[in-house]
């Protein structure tokens, strides 16, 4: 019993971490129709950041922050090379997506190594039912739903929101009422650079990052993004928790290295199930 | 108002605008006639700065805002939040102004704009151009895919605001009759030249134009006209 506890709350935790990814890809996607296939050096290049800055001396919290803040200025760079071109179709922009990720593997052995890398979250554990847990967990726990309570307000309630909604939308309309689509998605790339950051400096205390963590993380995150067809930010809430506790239970429970496999046959049954709903509508 | 001289606009290779002249004086309402893919909706476009001309000088005084064809709202957006942003521009992002002129869509403002009929879209539509507080409202294809009574209600409102607010209006229409009632004076284009441009009555009297663009005899949009005041607007 408090091994299912255990993993049901690092499973979440986890989950917290996919759906900060995921929601990157949403949030981007949405306003660019861009996959960014970058996304997983968000969080790798925050974590590696993080624990290079605490070392160098910077409290706990500035440290955190500036990597998240890096991130969020990488994101901007990644939408510049990808989108800054007005007309660039997004095909074209997601294929230099994937060749930045590529590039970033290159920068970040550079600065930190082919070594993984950690960093001390939140120390010490809570009792719950019997089960020791890391505060670590709760504090991941915690940070993303607030970040996806702030985020539903934000393209709910303030007007920047409804503008990257509108490109959302409508690109053609948006630019009618005088939207410049193409600096609306620079904002869609900082954002997901800050999300993805989060998600970094949030999971390097669970899990060590190394330059190619970012495959995982970004499997997972587009795992969870689809959840809500990559355009809806609160499915991908739904489907990170979802994978993160089915990944705690089959590693719990069997075998630990099977975590991306399921990450991918959850993804891949919904693509499927997706898509043949999809066809049935078109045909009815 | 707005000047367009010698206008010439491409997609790729296909010439789309092929030297096109134009004005509109302040107060002026224009109608722009022409038969399918003359260039009309390239023309707005362009004039909205969506288009880059390849050729030809355009000058447009003060603010000029597009009620697309089609409508093209944000359908999963709120009513208020489409009109929010018509002022994405301009300064006053309160809606009131379109309330008080469209009260139908106070009811609406919470409803997703894509739920809506035609008739209320194509209002969304105007009241989000004139959420920007433009000069000239160039509208495109005002009648499309409506009952003739909600165009008799969208009309009234048009002149209402080229009469009372002073709003330059460039209309283009499929329906020369109902242009040519409403504006006066138009340009005829085909195949992205204007062929034909002067005074509606002169326009709707010569032979040519009268075979091309206003068939038989019938007087359709007079009828609606006279009922539109006594007549509630179908939904
Ligand atoms: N996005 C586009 N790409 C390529 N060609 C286009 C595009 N939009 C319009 N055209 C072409 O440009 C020409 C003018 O089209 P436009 O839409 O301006 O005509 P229109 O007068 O508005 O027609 P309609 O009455 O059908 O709305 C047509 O030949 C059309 O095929
Ligand atoms: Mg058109």
């Amino acid at each position: 019993m408090s091994a299912l506890l255990q993993y049901v709350i690092s499973g979440l935790a986890l989950g917290c971490t996919f759906a900060l990814v995921g929601s990157g890809f949403v949030v981007i996607h949405r306003v660019t129709r861009v996959v960014n296939f970058a996304q997983g050096a968000f969080p790798v290049i925050a974590g590696l950041a993080t624990a290079s800055l605490l070392t160098r001396g910077l409290p706990h919290g500035a440290a955190e922050l500036v990597a998240i803040l890096l991130g969020g200025v990488i994101g901007l760079v990644v939408g510049v090379v990808a989108i800054g071109k007005p007309g660039t179709p997004p095909l074209a922009s997601l294929v230099i997506t994937l060749g930045l990720a590529i590039f970033a593997y290159a920068v970040e052995i550079i600065v930190w190594g082919d070594q993984p890398v950690s960093f001390p979250g939140l120390s010490g554990t809570v009792n719950v039912a019997g089960a020791r847990i890391q505060q670590q967990y709760f504090l991941v726990i915690v940070v993303a739903l607030v970040t996806f309570a702030l985020l539903e307000l934000f393209f709910g309630r303030t007007y920047l929101g409804k503008g990257l909604a509108a490109c959302a939308s409508n690109p053609y309309s948006a630019r009618l009422v005088g939207i410049s689509v193409t600096r609306m998605g620079l904002v869609a790339f900082a954002l997901g650079g800050v999300l993805g950051g989060l998600a970094g400096v949030l999971v390097t205390p669970l899990q060590a990052v190394s330059f190619d963590s970012d495959v995982t993380l970004a499997i997972n995150g587009f795992a969870a993004a689809i959840f809500g067809g990559l355009m809806r930010p609160m499915m991908a809430l739904v489907g990170g928790l979802v994978l993160g506790v089915a990944e705690a239970l089959v590693a719990g429970y069997y075998e630990s290295a099977f975590q991306t496999e399921v990450a991918l046959a959850i993804m891949l049954t919904l693509m499927v199930w997706q898509a043949s709903r999809r066809s049935a509508l078109e045909e009815a | 108002m707005l000047e367009v001289d010698d206008l010439v606009v491409r997609y790729g290779a296909a010439t789309a605008l092929d030297g096109v002249s134009l004005r509109i004086e302040q107060r002026e309402m224009v109608a722009l006639v022409g038969p399918n893919g003359a260039g009309k909706s390239t023309l707005l476009n362009t004039l909205s700065g969506i288009l880059r001309p390849a050729a030809g000088r355009m000058r447009v005084e003060g603010r000029l805002a597009q009620v697309p064809e089609g409508r093209q709202l944000f359908p999963d957006l709120t009513v208020e939040d489409n009109l929010r942003l018509g002022a994405w521009r301009s300064g006053d992002r309160d809606p009131g102004r379109v309330y008080r002129l469209f009260p139908g869509l106070m009811r609406l403002r919470r409803h997703h704009a894509g739920t809506l009929s035609g008739g209320e879209q194509q209002m969304v539509a105007v009241g989000r151009a004139l959420m920007s507080d433009p000069d000239i409202l160039a509208v495109d294809e005002l009648s499309l895919g409506l009952a003739p009574l909600v165009v008799a209600d969208l009309v009234r409102h048009l002149r209402m605001l080229n009469e009372e607010r002073g709003m330059a209006i460039l209309l283009v229409e499929q329906n020369a009759r109902l242009a040519f009632d409403i504006c006066g004076r138009a340009y005829i284009i085909e195949a992205g030249r204007v062929v034909a441009s002067g005074s509606c009555a002169e326009l709707a009297n010569s032979p040519e134009v009268q075979r091309a663009y206003l068939g038989g005899s019938t007087d359709e949009y007079e009828e609606y006209d006279e009922s539109e005041e006594s007549e509630e607007t179908t939904r």
